[in-house]
């Protein structure tokens, strides 16, 4: 018996099938565009399933398209970390419009939370309009930050003001791998502070598509003196988590 | 019922087109999130007319009041005390402040980070949309928090007849008694502006009116501590709304109705949401109609809301005046002491409203709190950290929200608030 999760996220939407033993049996991948739900069903057609659950920020779209059951990012990121690495108690996603700091009890549940409001500070989306000025590919945009030799700090978190500070920099002469960095430290300073309202100590399990961010890693393990622990495909771990939890259901 | 009343509002100096737009957007409004919920008590009916007839048959009401030589007093605050505006024979009514209006206007008088509650009293101002405002004979600001008061000195000039009422901000003997000295001060401007003296049997008779409003209330308060929840906290939030517009007696015997009727549903079992459906507590800030952002989405989560701890619910509404004063003078200072028990967030420090919010949660068997603030509302927003944290401590789960009355965050907060109910399940 499959059970299948669906993430559909502001940047893409990600399929996860998992096995009656909830290892993953399939994944699959696709831009969300413009209209997010035909692309969802190009994802479901032709997998089949006993059972699926959505979860993002277009799961109230799915759940009316396909009468499905719905779960947040925030507890299905839970549920999907926990299954990587049981052990580890406080789970950090940072998506493409948003980012959360998830701290759950022995049990698994979730015990607090707190995600960004209202602007895209702290998540994907700001390195994403950062590296198109420095003119670096997203993809490896984290390798080139790694590379910095010097410190540089940039103080808006905003990513409209973000984005003249950086214009003004690079006017400035500064390296772009320089800035690169400071930007990912602005990021990091964002987040470590919404994970130290949920938890204290512990590992991290770091989640979302920005977890495969080398320096996002490096950066926050060094500010939180904390271990950073990335599953493998971090992007899929909200799909994963929904996949799970539509087998949790009896 | 526009056309009916297009006269009306004209005479009272409405922008007609502005008006027109405002009531159609809170007639939609209602419609979505009023209208459109299950398992509603009768009773909701008299609400319902009160609502689609807000801004006609109430405001004709209160034009006839003053045709009998009635004075109408509007007010922002629970503080301003209706027992003096009553026993001096005048009318208080709760002025419009809960929906974003002409905000371009707004924002060349007022900084951009004021707050929602603020920007909307400037607005409905500005726009010309408030008949209660046009409408009456005084209009009392008080010294609350920073913003409002400050505020209060550039609404003077746009307001004719504004009276500000000065209000401590420790509970002390020095603070009682300013607060003594203010509601002095404040009987006698309602007695020059009515030319009525307020005699001991008046005071005593509006004593015992907005007490019987009060005790309605808490008699539907109380009805909500049941499971299942005989009525929505979208209904329930509606009816502390509609305490500051209507009729006090016939408020009172539509409270005390609909509260008949929820006494048969809660002993046939009968809910507004099934049983065991979450039970949340909204705790801080006050939701001035039409600002049913919060409510909406947690009751179309799954959630119930069992309590208001705000202004517009219990903060206001809780603790009677004491009756038993035979002087003018005694009914004064008992006054006084139920207005000082208020646990506004201006006070400092302000310990009892941790401990009334943890007593709701007991009573109305809460599994959790959201703390909802209007952003840039300073003395509510810094409360609300050590009140997280002193609620954690009890194990009481507790969301934190800032947000104001615009729409662009709903997405998210649907996210926060449904991963809320998730953890209370």
């Amino acid at each position: 018996m499959r059970f299948a999760g669906i993430d559909i996220g502001s940047r893409t939407i990600k399929l996860v099938m998992v096995d009656d033993k909830g290892q993953i049996a399939l994944s699959l991948q696709t831009d969300t565009g413009f209209d997010p739900i035909a692309e969802a069903s190009k994802l479901i057609n032709g997998v089949s399933y006993h059972r699926i659950m959505a979860t993002g920020y277009g799961r109230n779209l799915f759940e009316i398209s396909f009468d499905a059951p719905t779960v947040t990012e925030i507890k299905a990121h839970a549920r999907g970390a926990r299954a990587f690495f049981p052990d580890v108690r406080t789970v950090l996603d940072i998506g493409g419009q948003d980012s959360k700091a998830i701290s759950m009890l022995a049990n698994g549940r979730v015990k607090k939370f707190e995600m960004n409001d209202r602007c895209a500070a702290g998540t994907g989306k700001f390195l994403e309009i950062m590296a198109r000025t420095l003119g670096f590919d997203i993809e490896n945009f984290g390798e080139e930050a790694l590379l910095a030799e010097n410190d540089l700090n940039i103080s808006s978190m905003c990513t409209v003001f973000a984005e003249s500070e950086v214009t003004s920099l690079i006017a400035r002469g500064r390296s772009p791998r320089d800035i690169a960095r400071g930007l990912h430290a602005s990021v990091v300073r964002r987040v470590a502070g919404m994970i130290s309202r949920v938890s204290s100590e512990g590992d991290i399990v770091f989640t979302g598509g920005v977890a495969r961010n080398p320096c996002m890693r490096a950066l926050l393990s060094e500010k939180l003196t904390r271990n950073v622990l990335v599953p493998q495909d971090p992007q899929l771990v909200g799909a994963f988590g929904a996949a799970l939890l539509a087998g949790d259901i009896s | 019922m526009s056309e009916d009343y297009k006269s009306m509002w004209l005479h009272l100096g409405l922008d007609l087109a502005a008006h027109d737009v405002l009531l159609g957007i809170l007639g939609k409004a209602y419609q979505d999130i009023f209208l459109s919920q299950n398992n509603r008590p009768e009773g909701m009916g008299y609400f319902d007319f009160v609502m689609s007839e807000v801004h006609g048959l109430r405001i004709k009401e209160l034009i006839d009041e003053k045709k009998s030589g009635r004075k109408i007093i509007g007010s922002y605050c629970v503080f301003v005390p209706e027992e003096i505006v009553l026993a001096a024979s005048a009318t208080l009514v709760g002025l419009c402040s809960g929906a974003d209006f002409a905000m371009e206007e707004v924002e060349k008088l007022l900084p951009r980070n004021t707050c929602a509650l603020i920007k909307s009293s400037f607005g409905f101002k500005l726009g010309k949309v408030c008949p209660y405002l046009e409408n009456a004979d005084m209009v009392v600001g008080e010294n609350t928090c920073d913003g409002k008061k400050k505020a209060y000195e550039s609404l003077n000039s746009m307001v004719k007849n504004l009276y500000v009422m000065d209000l401590p901000q420790v509970k002390s003997a020095q603070g009682r008694a300013l607060l003594k000295t203010e509601y002095d001060r404040f009987k006698k401007s309602v007695e020059e502006l009515t030319g009525i003296s307020i005699t001991a049997g008046s005071l005593k008779q509006a004593i015992r009116t907005v007490n019987a409003k009060r005790a309605a209330i808490h008699r539907l308060s109380s009805l909500r501590k049941a499971d299942p929840a005989p009525i929505s906290g979208l209904d329930a939030l509606l009816a502390n709304q509609v305490f500051f517009y209507d009729n006090p007696a016939r408020f009172t015997a539509s409270v005390n109705k609909i509260c008949d009727e929820l006494e048969k549903r809660v002993k046939e079992k009968k809910g507004a949401f099934p049983e065991k459906s979450p039970r949340i507590l909204v705790s801080c800030c006050p939701q001035a109609v039409p600002n049913w952002k919060l409510p909406f989405i947690v009751e179309t989560s799954g959630a119930v809301i069992v309590g208001e701890e705000s202004c517009v619910g219990e903060r206001g509404t809780r603790n009677l005046t004491d009756e038993s004063g035979q002087t003018v003078e005694e009914m004064m200072d008992a006054i006084v002491d139920r207005y000082f028990k208020v646990d506004c967030a201006i006070f400092t420090p302000n310990p009892d409203r941790l401990d009334h919010i943890q007593e709701m949660v007991k009573s109305y068997r809460a599994d959790g709190v959201i703390h909802y603030g209007l952003q840039f509302c300073q003395p509510y927003l810094i409360e609300s950290m050590p009140i997280e944290k002193a609620l954690e401590e009890e194990n009481i789960p507790c969301l934190r929200i800032e947000t104001d009355y615009s729409m662009e965050d709903v997405g998210q907060l649907k996210t926060r608030i449904e991963a809320f109910i998730e953890q209370l399940r």
